[in-house]
């Protein structure tokens, strides 16, 4: 008893994450459409997600983006993380690395659109697709390279003994080894990628919006009983990509 | 392999020409793309705050401090103080949640602290927007709030708690909760639990014990975690638009509106760089607290 009430606190900060989440979960089965009136259970507000086409186009586009982006910045992402665990040793080099995993984003996000208009890089899915890149490959670096730091070096320098050259050691024992970390780094990219507002905001133009800046023109005009559907839809599929990422081992570790 | 022997094949590697071309291929690609799309961008920005409005929303070629000048406006200046206000109280009360929690999970047995801590971080990967949009649900006159408490009896006109700074607050805080609660944990796993049955054996109270040497050894989680909430909050516009009701309150309102609205690069430039400033600020005195931290105790 005495154990459960030192918990507390705990508990208290689980209330307040959750809630929110499970009334918008209960609200996106109530017919009523209203958050206190109970009118029965329907699933008519997700049949109506699927035919709504604002939120079909923006869920193609943020597809589209994100796929993009998860695969440059896992190729440059991973590539890096291998160049800072072994080859380099300047601080400068890591800290820029790392930056974009911190950087305000309304900062990156008003210059970047600076930037691009003053190059005269045509808004839209591409220039989403590589703001996304600069901070996605932040997180796939870190995350791998904790992997690679986390391992036993003996087993490269063994098949480096036998003979093997560099690149196939890398080939053959080092990708493989550090495989989950960067599955877990491109999922982890995926979320950010599907959920990122601000820079998308700024920088996808207006023929292609995402999925995120679709919810926002919605929400701005109040409480909708589609948003709440598609909020459990998003929720439950960040949650899952990150529970598979998390299992792979390498998402905690971000922040701590 | 000898610590020395490790050092060696470092040093021989690091002078080999394989390993020079190891190392171009693989932070060539990433350091030039972050050069191209970070580096650049930013230089541009700075480069705009000191150049003249252009009248169709671009800049003019003439230097000037103009965009510099208009932060002393009290306008301007009240929006970015009103800004640094707000992201406080956000970073002080997810603290005050945040502290409390994590040091009830460092206390978990260890297979439970994993759940817990992916049960922390999970709303955090999911759309922030619909975490937003969940408290004007919440918080509305005919939300989930104000029909519980006039059930009860306890209100006969709805409270108008939508639309305030207080929302906001609640709003900051709910966002980047996980992010205050995760590096607290980590900073408060690490201490030794023997250190602080020290402190009470040798007669402290719990109230010294934890301000002498608890404190000071989970600052940097402190930091670390003030960071987390107080950067991001400082330049959010959605949640001051949507919970706020859409006025002009913070930084990241009227960053955004020099862009979509005033079309004043120069001084949207000029925010977006303060933004950086503040954070730089902090990252710095984050830097001193914790050498002087590890200066004092070993």
């Amino acid at each position: 008893m005495a154990e459960l009430w030192r918990r507390t606190p705990l508990w208290m900060a689980y209330a307040f994450l959750y809630i929110p989440i499970v009334v918008l979960f209960g609200m996106s089965f109530n017919a009523s459409g209203l958050p206190t009136v109970w009118g029965g259970f329907t699933t008519s507000w997700y049949g109506e997600l699927f035919s709504n086409d604002d939120i079909l186009g923006g869920a193609r586009t943020t597809l589209l983006v994100a796929v993009g982006s998860t695969i440059v910045a896992t190729i440059l992402g991973t590539l890096l993380a291998v160049g800072l665990e072994r080859y380099n040793r300047s601080r400068v080099v890591d800290a820029a690395v790392m930056a974009p995993a911190i950087f305000p984003d309304i900062v990156m996000a008003f210059s970047l659109l600076a930037f691009y208009t003053l190059i005269g890089f045509t808004l839209g899915r591409v220039s989403v697709m590589a703001s996304h890149v600069i901070f996605n490959l932040a997180f796939v670096a870190s995350i791998v390279r904790t992997r690679l730091h986390n391992f036993d070096r003996s087993v490269e320098e063994a098949a480096l003994d036998l003979g093997a050259s560099e690149l196939r050691t890398f080939w053959r024992i080092t990708l493989p080894i550090i495989s989950p970390g960067i599955v877990a780094g491109a999922l982890l990219a995926f979320t950010l990628s599907i959920d990122e507002f601000v820079i998308a905001f700024f920088t996808n133009g207006p023929a292609h919006p995402t999925l995120p800046v679709v919810i926002y023109s919605m929400v701005r005009f109040g409480v909708t009983p589609e948003v709440n559907a598609l909020a459990v839809v998003l929720i439950g599929l960040s949650f899952t990509v990150i529970f598979v990422a998390q299992r792979l081992g390498g998402v905690k570790e971000l922040f701590t | 392999m000898s610590l020395a022997g490790r050092l060696e094949g470092e040093e021989a590697k690091a002078s080999s020409p394989s390993s020079r071309l190891g190392k171009t291929v693989t932070l060539g690609p990433g350091l030039a793309y972050l050069a191209v799309m970070l580096g650049a961008p930013l230089a541009l920005i700075v480069g705009y705050s000191f150049l003249t409005r252009g009248s169709f929303g671009g800049v003019v070629m003439e230097p000037t401090l103009d965009a510099w000048g208009k932060l002393a406006n009290p306008i301007f200046f009240d929006v970015v103080a009103g800004s640094i206000k707000i992201a406080s109280i956000a970073t002080v009360l997810a603290l005050a949640i945040g502290y409390p929690a994590a040091w009830v999970i460092a206390g978990l047995p260890a297979k439970w602290k994993t759940v817990a801590l992916v049960a922390v971080v999970l709303p955090f990967w999911s759309n922030f927007l619909i975490r937003t949009y969940a408290w004007i649900v919440l918080l509305n006159n005919e939300g989930l709030i104000n029909r519980v408490l006039r059930g009860w009896g306890l209100i006969d006109e709805p409270l108008g708690m939508l639309y305030t700074e207080g929302a906001i607050v609640v709003g900051l805080v709910y966002i980047y909760l996980p992010l205050m609660i995760l590096p607290l944990y980590s900073s408060i796993e690490r201490l030794d639990p023997a250190l602080r049955e020290a402190a009470f054996d040798l007669g402290a109270s719990p109230r010294r014990t934890f301000r002498r040497v608890l404190l000071p050894l989970t600052l940097p989680g402190i930091m670390a975690g003030s960071i987390f909430v107080f950067v991001p909050s400082l330049g959010n516009f959605v949640v001051p638009e949507l919970l706020g009701g859409g006025q002009e309150i913070m930084i990241g309102n009227l960053v955004r509106d020099q862009f979509f609205k005033a079309r004043d690069l120069p001084f949207g430039s000029v925010l977006a760089l303060c933004v950086i400033a503040l954070m730089l600020v902090l990252l710095f005195i984050q830097a001193t607290v914790l050498r002087r931290t590890r200066e004092t105790h070993g």
